[in-house]
């Protein structure tokens, strides 16, 4: 039976055992379950997924939407992409569900694994209120099959000293892991949060995660995200961001590895003085997907929104990039600025990319700006004629053209980490 | 504030100056669409049998086919058996030349400032005048003739010149090609046939006007415009309907051929009825237009002024096939009340060396929606493709909206692509500039959206540009963000 029409049936849906839900998660889960039997997985040449065959991808590699089972992490799959001398709170997955056993954080770190059965009165208030089902089916598909949920909870002006990093170990039988997080905080509250996806090389499974982030007003957050995953990883994962009043929120996304892999970015700025950047770079080769989809909703005055995302596509790789901004009726005296840059190193590589902005405010500044071409050729000859070599003188272009994404990370091993893997990548060694 | 608020109320309250009717008898055909309409339609017209069995061809392929709702447009959705498909001013011959035209059609094209006589005698454009998507009036045939140009309404170059017309329609629009595409395909009643021989440059701009006149009538027509290798033709449309409380529909397919070197310049200044300020009424406007640069160094450029039309939908495209290909989109959309528009362009490299230019500029007021739309395609084998797009919109009180949805597909690593899109509005220290040096704020805004358009404006032709000129000025003075 087809993915999506086996993701409609009852026999799907058996293995759940909802009865000890509380209430208002029982209420979540049972409109996600809804949204799913009514809509299914994204259908071919669906606009969302138009250039992302999701469902066909899944189909092919025969991979299970049911749960995956814990599996026996090795030690060396531990120590694998671990960020030199970062000092961080590690929260571990084991296919997508809480790993005491390999996490390690400080005392005071606010962290709570929810199984649903009772709830605390802000997972009530947060959780499920920001990524709605109806809005995208892998929202639905995580909803229904996260066991549990890991919330970290910042309280009033607390400022966390070391950033919070969460380490998905994968297995490879083809299996979906839904992991869940949660993140909120009080007024002035600070933080830095990054994730990774850990998996044995030439592994395949399907990664669908899904992350809410509530900003309150005042407070400072970020989050980071490296995906250097195996070559058949196939991943949907949501980062979904509600802004208040005066926060910041910044996002860096640095895309290296991966079969299929699409990230959502929703980001809504419901207080004025809001400020978001996302921030995004995919330096792809071989034959991985990805697939950035972004948007930005500017609810309320005197926001600003900053986004960069920049692409070097080698080999037969593909690009894909769709970036949205909403200026509503009333956001007045907004800021929203879009850029999208891409370089196309190969023949069989290709880019599409959709930046798409919606206006209904008149006093605002919006633009976008999207290019896609070569190195400069005279940038290139100039640096040959002062005695650097023409492969030197691509990685320094290339590295120079990549590098400025990342350069407001800050956090120093991780950017050092970033910067590493870029260096590596586009073979920027001298 | 108030006085801003006074002035645009004094705006939208502004009524639609082509939207008076003219009685005259009208061969029509009864409501409703099927196959014996198709017959009828073609009867009518005394078509040879191929063109009858396109049609039906095409109306077949229509019934399997669904309404696209991906614009980004809402409308209460057309009734297809509530239509007549076939309405014609009664003539009895085909006029010879102008005097034998139904002097109650003339003056209709009189009150339209297209004064058939004038134009033949001082501007030296060829007019090709379509009332009711029936070919009334073409002028200047026989001076055209002596060039080997052909330019005459649709039938008649159905019965005279079946070759071409076999050979080349459908060639860029298929029958099938979209929903309003094949619905025209199987009931257009009329239009416009260009030809432009190899080598020849045509020696005044052919020009085409559309009005619809009769009400619950659907304007189907057809333009099929051919430039052998090495022509050069300038081509106008402008277009009029008058004030009607229902939506009519008006569903147009333009086809281009240019050959090698030949260089096809398309323009349009598009003031359907727009409907009245609170939304009722007005034309739907669902246009196919698309041209093929088939030969090498051949060149296709679309130039329009949208101010007209409840809802538009419409993206005159370029096919850019052969090498060293040219294509160009150059578009001002303005969009006023609860005028809806959905436009932008197409431009599919597929040539090596191809060229394309994308200038759109959407200016938004009252309660309207303007939407830009478009998609810039390489194909792997079009090397050293090189696009520039520019799509700037313009906000003119908080009520309208401005969208972007840019596609941008790249399958070839030698392309040099860029887009670039701003939203803003009229500032306040501009018009505080011009008011310091005695100019009106009406005036101001008249003087920057001028210049803000004026990149679109330059490459229409004189006698059009004039006319858009004073079309913006009369649609947007005064609207004051």
């Amino acid at each position: 039976m087809e993915l999506t029409q086996q993701a409609q049936t009852a026999e799907f849906f058996k293995r759940l055992n909802p009865n000890k839900l509380a209430q208002n998660r029982l209420d979540i889960f049972n409109q996600a379950k809804e949204a799913l039997i009514k809509n299914g997985l994204p259908k071919l040449k669906e606009e969302e997924y138009k250039f992302t065959a999701i469902t066909k991808t899944l189909d092919k590699a025969k991979v299970s939407l049911l749960p995956a089972e814990k599996f026996d992490i090795s030690a060396s799959l531990t120590r694998k992409e671990v960020i030199a001398d970062l000092d961080a709170d590690i929260i571990a997955f084991n296919n997508g569900v809480y790993d005491a056993n390999l996490s390690s954080y400080s005392p005071s770190l606010n962290v709570n694994v929810e199984d649903g059965s009772t709830e605390t009165a802000s997972f009530k208030k947060h959780f499920g209120s920001y990524a709605k089902a109806d809005k995208d089916a892998f929202i639905a598909l995580n909803t229904v099959y996260a066991k549990e949920v890991v919330h970290i909870h910042l309280a009033k002006k607390e400022v966390l000293t070391k950033p919070v990093i969460f380490r998905y170990y994968q297995s490879n039988n083809q299996e979906t892991s839904y992991p869940r997080v949660l993140i909120t905080s009080e007024e002035f509250a600070e933080g830095a949060f990054i994730e990774q996806i850990i998996s044995e090389e030439g592994s395949g499974y399907f990664i669908n995660g899904l992350t809410e982030i509530y900003c309150a007003e005042n407070t400072h957050l970020q989050y980071h995200k490296v995906q250097k995953q195996s070559k058949e990883a196939i991943e949907v994962n949501t980062l979904e961001v509600f802004q208040e009043k005066s926060s910041t929120f910044s996002s860096y996304l640095l895309s290296l590895q991966g079969g299929m892999l699409r990230n959502n970015l929703n980001i809504t700025l419901n207080g004025s003085g809001g400020e978001a950047n996302m921030n995004g770079l995919y330096l792809l080769n071989g034959q991985s997907h990805v697939d950035n989809h972004t948007s930005v909703d500017h609810r309320e005055p005197h926001c600003n929104s900053n986004e960069l995302y920049k692409g070097v596509l080698d080999d037969s790789s593909r690009g894909v990039f769709n970036g949205k901004i909403y200026v509503r009726r009333i956001a007045q005296k907004t800021n929203a600025f879009q850029q999208n840059n891409n370089i196309l190193l190969s023949e069989d590589a290709t880019i599409n990319t959709k930046p798409q902005l919606e206006i209904w405010a008149d006093d605002v500044k919006c633009s976008h700006g999207c290019t896609t071409g070569q190195l400069d050729e005279e940038a290139l000859f100039y640096l040959q004629a002062r005695g650097v070599g023409k492969v030197s003188a691509r990685a320094m272009l290339l590295e120079a053209f990549a590098a400025d994404v990342i350069a407001n990370v800050s956090i120093d091993s991780l950017r050092n980490y970033m910067i590493d893997n870029i260096k590596e990548r586009l073979g920027a060694h001298y | 504030m108030s006085k801003d608020d006074q002035i645009l109320e004094d705006f939208t309250s502004r009524e639609y100056e082509h939207g008076w009717t003219v009685d005259f008898e009208a061969d029509e055909a009864p409501k409703g669409l099927n196959e014996d309409i198709i017959r009828f339609i073609s009867a009518k017209k005394e078509e040879p049998e191929w063109m009858l069995e396109w049609r039906l061809k095409a109306y077949r392929a229509w019934l399997k086919m669904e309404e696209p709702e991906w614009a980004n447009v809402n409308y209460p959705k057309v009734d297809f058996q509530d239509l007549k498909y076939y309405s014609a001013p009664k003539k009895k011959v085909n006029p010879k030349n102008l005097d034998e035209v139904d002097p109650e059609l003339l003056k209709t094209f009189e009150k339209l400032g297209i004064s058939l006589n004038e134009q033949k005698r001082l501007t030296g454009v060829a007019v090709d005048a379509v009332i009711d998507s029936v070919s009334v009036a073409t002028t200047y045939k026989e001076k055209l003739g002596e060039l080997g140009i052909i330019f005459c309404s649709f039938s008649e170059a159905v019965h005279n010149h079946p070759e071409l017309i076999k050979k080349y329609m459908g060639s860029v629009v298929p029958a099938t090609d979209n929903y309003y595409a094949a619905l025209n395909s199987a009931v257009f009643s009329d239009g416009s046939f260009c030809y432009i021989p190899k080598g020849v440059r045509c020696p005044m701009e052919l020009s085409t006007y559309f009005r619809i006149n009769a009400a619950n009538t659907g304007q189907f027509e057809r333009t099929l415009i051919v430039a052998e290798d090495g022509a050069y033709v300038s081509y106008l449309e402008g277009c009029t309907a008058p004030m009607r409380d229902e939506n009519q529909l008006h569903a147009a397919v333009v086809e281009i051929y240019a050959g090698a070197k030949a260089e096809v310049k398309y323009s349009t200044v598009q003031n359907w009825y727009p409907g009245d300020k609170n939304g009722k009424g007005g034309i739907y406007n669902f246009v196919t237009k698309r041209g093929i640069c088939a030969g090498d160094h051949a060149k296709i450029s679309w130039t329009q002024v949208e101010t007209g039309s409840a809802v538009t939908w419409k993206y005159p495209s370029c096919i850019l096939k052969g090498d060293y290909s040219i294509g160009e989109f150059y578009s001002v959309a303005v969009t006023n009340n609860y005028q809806q528009a959905d436009t932008g362009t197409k431009m599919i490299h597929i040539g090596k060396n191809t060229k394309s230019r994308i200038v759109s500029k959407g200016i938004s007021a009252g309660k309207s929606q303007n939407s830009y739309r478009g998609q810039v395609q390489v194909m792997k084998r079009a090397t050293n493709a090189r696009n520039f797009s520019q799509c700037d919109s313009l906000l003119m009180g908080n009520n309208c909206g401005a969208h972007t949805f840019p596609y941008i597909d790249i399958n070839n690593s030698t392309a040099q692509v860029e887009h670039e899109a701003t939203t803003s509005k009229i500032g306040e220290d501009q018009i505080f500039y011009c008011n310091q040096r005695g100019i009106s704020t009406e005036d101001a805004v008249a003087l920057i959206v001028n210049g803000y358009a004026k990149e679109v404006l330059n490459q229409l032709p004189m006698e059009f540009a004039v006319e858009a000129q004073k079309l913006l000025a009369l649609t947007l003075e005064g609207s004051v963000g």
